[in-house]
This record gives C-alpha cells, structure tokens and sequence, in this order.
C-alpha cells in the first residue's frame, strides 16, 4: 500500500433544485415590470425612505409599508465593479461570461439601490454618478431577467 | 453570576491551500491539540465547546456532531455557530458570552474550513438572495469591488493607495510560519497583477484556504492559574445588517463605526490611535484596510492613505496592522476571524514570536463577512475593572 495516497472522493454532478416564493411584494414589482415597463418600490411612513426591492418591513424603523411608489425607470450608477475573471454560476452551473458590469443603480425616486447588468459600449463613461437607463426584454415573464441590463445614456 | 474573561491558549493549523492529507476532523484535532499545549490543560479540563464554519462551503452540515472525535466534543456540551465571513469572530464573541455568564468555566472556540472541497466564489453567492442578488453578484470579489469604487468616487483614494497595504500585508505574512502565502511582492507587481474586478487585482486580495483555529477561554476564577499572562477580553461588539446587497452605503463600513464606536464608549478609549498598540483586521483586500481603518475612527474620512504611505501601520509604526500577514496571507474563512483574536491574543500574552509588536497593552481583532458585517473586540494585558 503506498503511505502517500492521498484519496479524494467527488461528489459528481450532484443537483438540488429549488422554489423559492418571492413574495408578495416582490410579486407586485415582477409583474409591475412585466406588463407595464415600470419599477415600483416601498416608502417607509416613518422615515420616508423608498425601498427597491420592495419589502413588507422597513428594518430601520420597523414599520410595515403599504405605500407603493413608481420610481426611475432611469437613475445613476451609485457604485459599480466590471468582473473581468471567469466564474462558474451557481445558478447555472456553467462560466459566466466575462467582461461584464456588474452596476448598483439609484433609481429616480429611490433610496437604495437595485442591481443588475451595465453594458460595457463604452468602459470610459461607466463611472459612479453616470445617468442609465434600463433596456428591458422583449418577452417578459416576471423576473430580474425582465430588464435586459441598464446602459449609461450621458 | 457574571465573570471576567480571558484567553489563556490558542492553536493554529499551518494553513495552506489544499490539505489533502487529512478531513475536516482531523484538521480541527490539529488546532485544538495545539491550543491545549499552549495553555497546559487536557481535554477533561474544558467545560463546553463552541465551533463553527461555513458549513455550505463544504456541502456538509452538523460539523458540531461529525467532528466530536477531532474536536474533543464527545459528550460534552457542543454548540455550532455560523454567521458568513465573520463566523470566527462571532465564535470568539459567543466563547466570551457563555464564560462570562459563569455558567461554563473554561470553553474551547474552534473555527475551522476547507475552501479546496468546493468552489468559493459559487459557495458565497449562494449565501445571497435567489430572486435579487445573484444574478449579477459574482461572490466576495464582486461585493468588495463595488465598496472600493465607491470609495474611491468619494474619496479620491487609488489603487496604488490599495497597492501599499497589499505590500505590508505580504510582507508582514514572511514572519508568521502559519500564513499561506509567505512572499514579499512589490507594488509594481501587485499593480501589473491581472484585475479580477475593477479595481481589485489579484495580489490585492485573500487566497483561499485550508486551515482551523482554536482559543481557550476561562474565567476570573482560573485564567491567572492556568496561564501567568492571559488575554483579557475588555469588550465585544457585533454589528450585523443586510437585507439585499443594494441595501449598503457603498464606500464606507457603517458595521465598523458603530462597533468601534461602542467598543471605545465601553472602556473610555479616547484616542485609539494612541491607546491601541496592534491591530489584528479581517481585512479580506487591500482597500479595506484603507476604508476600514477610517471607520474604525483610527484616521479620519480620507485620510487612510497618508497614514499608511507613511509607514504608521508597518511593524515599528505608530499603531502596527495585521504583523501575522492578516487574511491577504491566508484565509480559511469559517477560521479567518478566530485567528485574527487569536494573533491579537498572541500579541498581548507575548507569544507572537517574529511578529511580536512590543510592550501591547491593547489590541482590537476583527470579524468582517456575511454583507459588510463586522465582529470586534477589544484584548488588552491588564484585568479589566
């Protein structure tokens, strides 16, 4: 027997999947953005801060919000990255496809920031601070993949 | 009734990155049988045991129940504790809790991973949100490179400000024999490295790794007996916030300030650039030791990276960061947080050997993880009041 093997087992293609609920507030802004093309948020009725995603709670003030607000569909890059090294996605199991911008968007009207794609046209103007605007998907089915990605429009 | 707080042992793996000689069990035995030579005592002698990793990382849940023959938990009370990035301090922090209720008088904290079993950056995203967060995040690097670039727009810092801290970090790691990563590089190099996400090059950030951490802690009541100088736990704060990753003020830590905030109200630091001897930061890439050391209060808003060129968190500077080489060296995540308090504990006892900064009185370790989340505490040399 050789002392120095040293024995690794692979677990293989494995795979679990799941469902997860998104909720109903959630649910409102997927189907907002489906069938009419806009972005709704949550306005807390204390500290009046409008939360993308909506959701039913806002942790700060710990109120329950009910009043939905439009926001964007425009707004400014309020940070962003552009992933340059190749990945696998966990939630495709395949190499996500690199270079892409990866923006932390400030809609008009909204106080935290909704994430998605930025295209890289042109690298130079993806900056904090540059104004974008959303390019949605043709056929939309009520997700974050409704909104194609985001393009600076300065 | 409630009890003082000291460590009086700590033990460390010698981190690398693949560790195919031994499992998950045998990896945390290695820890822990150093942290009972370093404090002297046998497994009969610990009362319970706290321990915690990143569990999804490996695809492997109940490490409190499989590693009962490694850890030494066989029919002791065991508990598990996982809380992302910052799992290692929140283990430290939860050790303290249950010591200095004086319901366990000596707990042995493990913290422990294999980041070789699976893959990292896969691993992390799944930790996000399902419907908001992942399908643009891309793991730790994604996240930490949109917190730099905010700072940067705000600041006015650059990547060669990042660069110098990648330097010291690298170059403190050649006199810690535990770090994985023991190689001094320049700032050319870690500027020409390749960029892995605007603007984080590859030598400004952690490895990944293999490696456990255990610390001993005990009561008032033992820890002058068991040990002639232990590590006195003055205060612990934990600051832990997220919803959806959108949710943070990108470019500064708000976790850390209120942390620091709390931990210098609590024992009347005034001025902890000056009353703090060493430092001991979870700080996974080069900026943050920039943004992070503002929010700790160390430095104001911006001005990190004068402080840093000039040399004050170097070994033989004014307040010394990371002399173990910190997470850039060497990152075995669910441990990462719990060698940081125990390096900081190392410091205070006099035990850090090469990296020995003098005469430290106080030393703050840190916890960072989960989104943006921060542990800390604060270790000094004399008994608190």
């Amino acid at each position: 027997m050789a002392e120095k093997e040293q024995l690794i087992i692979e677990s293989g293609d494995a795979s679990q999947p799941f469902a997860y609920a998104v909720g109903m507030h959630g649910s409102k802004f997927f189907t907002e953005t489906r069938d009419n093309k806009r972005f709704m948020g949550l306005k807390c009725p204390k500290c009046g801060k409008v939360y993308i995603p909506p959701r039913g709670v806002c942790g700060q003030c710990f109120v329950e919000m009910n009043d939905w607000v439009e926001v964007g569909p425009k707004g400014v890059i309020g940070t962003f990255t552009i992933l340059r090294f190749a990945f696998i996605d966990p939630e495709t199991g395949h190499q996500k496809p690199v270079p892409y911008g990866y923006g932390f968007i400030k809609l008009d009207g909204a106080d935290t920031l909704l994430q998605h794609y930025i295209a890289l046209e042109d690298e130079s103007k993806v900056k904090v601070g540059a104004r974008v605007e959303p390019v949605f998907a043709k056929d939309r089915k009520g997700s974050t993949r409704d909104v194609e990605y985001f393009r600076v429009i300065d | 009734m409630a009890k003082r707080v000291a460590i009086v042992g700590t033990g460390q793996t010698f981190h690398k990155s693949h560790r195919p000689d031994v499992n998950g069990q045998e990896l945390i035995n290695e820890a822990v049988q150093r942290a009972l030579v370093d404090a002297n005592l046998k497994m009969k002698d610990i009362s319970a045991i706290l321990i915690g990793n990143m569990d999804h990382f490996e695809g492997i849940n109940y490490v409190d129940c499989w590693s009962v023959d490694g850890s030494g938990g066989v029919m002791k009370p065991v508990i598990k504790l996982t809380t992302g990035g910052t799992t290692g301090a929140s283990l430290a922090i939860g050790g303290y809790h249950m010591v200095a209720s004086g319901m366990f008088e000596k707990v042995l904290i493990i913290g422990w991973e294999k980041n070789s079993e699976s893959d990292t950056t896969g691993a992390i995203t799944t930790a996000f949100d399902p419907i908001w967060d992942r399908q643009v995040f891309a793991g730790a690097i994604s996240g930490l490179a949109a917190e730099a670039q905010g700072y940067m727009a705000r600041f006015g810092a650059c990547d060669r400000d990042a660069a110098r801290v990648s330097v010291r970090d690298r170059k403190h790691a050649t006199n810690n024999p535990h770090a994985q990563l023991r190689k001094e590089v320049t700032l050319e190099e870690v500027l020409a490295s390749p960029m892995l996400a605007d603007p984080i090059h590859l030598l400004d950030v952690c490895p990944r790794t293999d490696g456990a951490c255990a610390v001993i802690m005990a009561n008032e009541d033992v820890a002058g007996k068991i040990c002639s100088v232990p590590d006195w736990i003055w205060a612990t704060a934990a600051r832990h916030s997220y919803t959806y990753l959108g949710d943070g003020d990108w470019g500064r830590l708000t976790s850390m300030e209120k942390c620091s905030k709390e931990i210098w109200k609590k024992t009347g630091i005034k001025e902890p650039r000056k009353e703090i001897d060493v430092i001991e930061m979870y700080q996974p890439y080069s900026f943050a030791g920039l943004i992070w050391i503002e929010d700790m209060g160390i430095v104001g808003h911006g001005e990190a990276p004068q402080y840093i060129w000039d040399g004050n968190t170097d070994m033989g500077g004014e307040l010394p960061v990371n002399p173990s080489g910190g997470v850039i060296a060497c990152n075995p995540i669910g441990a990462t947080g719990l060698i940081r308090c125990a390096e900081a504990a190392m410091q205070v006892m006099g035990k850090a050997d090469a990296r020995q900064v003098p005469d430290v009185n106080f030393a703050v370790s840190t916890g960072f993880g989960g989104c943006m989340w921060t542990d800390m505490l604060l270790h000094g040399k004399k008994k608190p009041n």
